[in-house]
């Protein structure tokens, strides 16, 4: 029996199920990150000065922080705890909270950049004040930081890439095992990238579509 | 009616208004003219309830504006204001800016608002602009749009703040015609302004205010034309 066997059209489906569960992780983390950075990013804008410490200091170690080393320690830690959690749902919460904190900061200046005067007006209209954060702040502020969201968001794509390291099968370490198999590493990453650009572009095209749409 | 009574209002030490008095009555123009950091603004604030006043009373058709059971909201329905910067919500169409208030606070439907929303922007001239956006607009008709939107709440009081400082001179008229308008459809109104001209044409009453009170009040003819007050003399002197 060989060692190394070459690469075939019988992989195809092991590595869709990696490109699948990159698409998967990277879906969640961009829907709860930006659910909760939208939550703290309106927290952060509205609080005082020692809320904005206390939650600034929590987002700045989640930002700081290498993601590699959060997903090991948390993984570690709630393994060591007892309550061992399936790799998926690990790298979930960790690249969940990771995309809350930068995606919270940009809606932070999402909020900020509605002028204090524009929502003077549209509380003199009659509007309450969560109607003016609802109808003024959040579309017009969102609108204002839309590019920086989707930086942040194709950013979550490829820093997905590491939650292989807590054992999720993703597409890198999809690609990690076939290399070690067929010891044809060029290809294999060639073609890895080439996976993550056809997942991303799509995304950066319709961003630009979306900015298009938006220019008034 | 909107009455004021000794109103007193400061920003930290600073004492803006030093207690103001002042009576407008249904169907009234009372222009508002002095100096800047003469206090003129803030009272517009005062009255909408934008700003807290420290003491004092301001009373619209009986309700207290500053007592802490009064709903603001539901008061500033009543109280069109129009601001310096015109403020249009870039991401709606004109029509939809008009038609938004109405519809998320009054509760109309969004074809019934936009009814409302269409007439107010006929009258104001903006008919032909209905689905632009307003970052396509002048500043002039993006003010008009400004009085349309306050317009559409259908407020029997309107309140202006020095609606036309911000426009390029060549602009000016077109907003001012749109006051006149407003003052021959027999709209109460408060007016600051450095318009002098417009003051005395358009008012029933001109207060000229001072370092937070008011130090000349009468008829256009009795303050901007015969001035008693030395103050208001050389107020006059300095921007006719």
């Amino acid at each position: 029996m060989d060692l190394f066997t070459p690469l075939s059209w019988n992989d195809t489906g092991f590595i869709l199920t990696g490109v699948l569960n990159t698409v998967f992780i990277s879906v969640v983390a961009i829907l709860v990150g930006t659910v909760l950075g939208l939550a703290v990013g309106f927290v952060r804008a509205e609080s005082s000065k020692s809320v904005n410490i206390l939650l600034g200091g929590f987002l700045d170690i989640l930002r700081s922080v290498p993601l590699i080393i959060q997903l090991i320690l948390f993984s570690t830690f709630i393994g060591a705890m007892g309550y061992p959690l399936d790799p998926f749902v690990a790298g979930s919460i960790i690249l969940s909270l990771y995309t809350m904190a930068f995606m919270g900061e940009v809606f932070r200046s999402g909020f900020n950049s509605v002028p204090m005067a524009m929502r003077k007006a549209a509380r003199s209209l009659g509007m309450s004040y969560w109607q003016t954060v609802r109808y003024v702040r959040v579309p017009i502020g969102m609108r204002a930081v839309f590019p920086s969201w989707l930086g942040v968001a194709l950013s979550v794509i490829k820093d997905s890439a590491l939650v292989s390291v807590i054992g999720y099968m993703e597409l890198l370490r999809t690609a990690e095992q076939l290399i070690s198999r067929t010891q044809q590493p060029l290809m294999i990453l060639i073609g890895v990238g080439l996976f993550y650009f056809m997942i991303s572009y799509p995304l950066s095209l319709y961003g630009k579509h979306v900015e298009r749409k938006m220019e008034i | 009616m909107i009455e004021i009574k000794d109103v007193h209002k400061s920003f930290g030490d600073l004492e803006v208004l030093k207690g103001i008095d002042l009576d407008v009555n249904s169907g009234e123009v009372v222009s508002i003219i002095g100096a800047s950091g003469s206090g003129k603004s803030t009272l517009l604030y005062c009255i909408n309830a934008i700003e807290k006043i420290n003491s004092g009373k301001i009373i619209v058709d009986g309700v207290d504006v500053h007592n802490k059971k009064t709903d603001k909201n539901k008061l500033r329905q009543n109280l069109g204001m129009v601001f310096q910067q015109w403020n249009s919500f870039p991401h709606l169409t004109v029509l939809e800016n008009a038609a938004l208030a109405p519809q998320i606070v009054k509760g109309f439907t969004k074809a019934e608002a936009e009814e409302i929303a269409r007439k107010e922007l006929i009258h104001v001239g903006l008919g032909d602009k209905l689905n632009e956006y307003p970052t396509r607009m002048s500043g002039g008709q993006q003010q008009r749009l400004a009085i349309a939107r306050a317009l559409a709440m259908e407020p029997p009081y309107m309140l202006f703040d020095e609606v036309t400082s911000a426009l390029d001179p060549e602009l000016v008229g077109e907003v001012l015609d749109t006051l006149r308008l407003l003052r021959d459809d027999g709209m109460t109104m408060i007016c600051v302004t450095h318009e002098i001209s417009f003051a005395k044409e358009v008012s029933d009453k001109v207060a000229f205010f001072h370092e937070g009170l008011i130090e000349e009040i009468g008829s256009p003819e009795e303050v901007l034309d015969n001035p008693q007050r030395e103050r208001t003399q050389q107020f006059l002197s300095k921007v006719l």
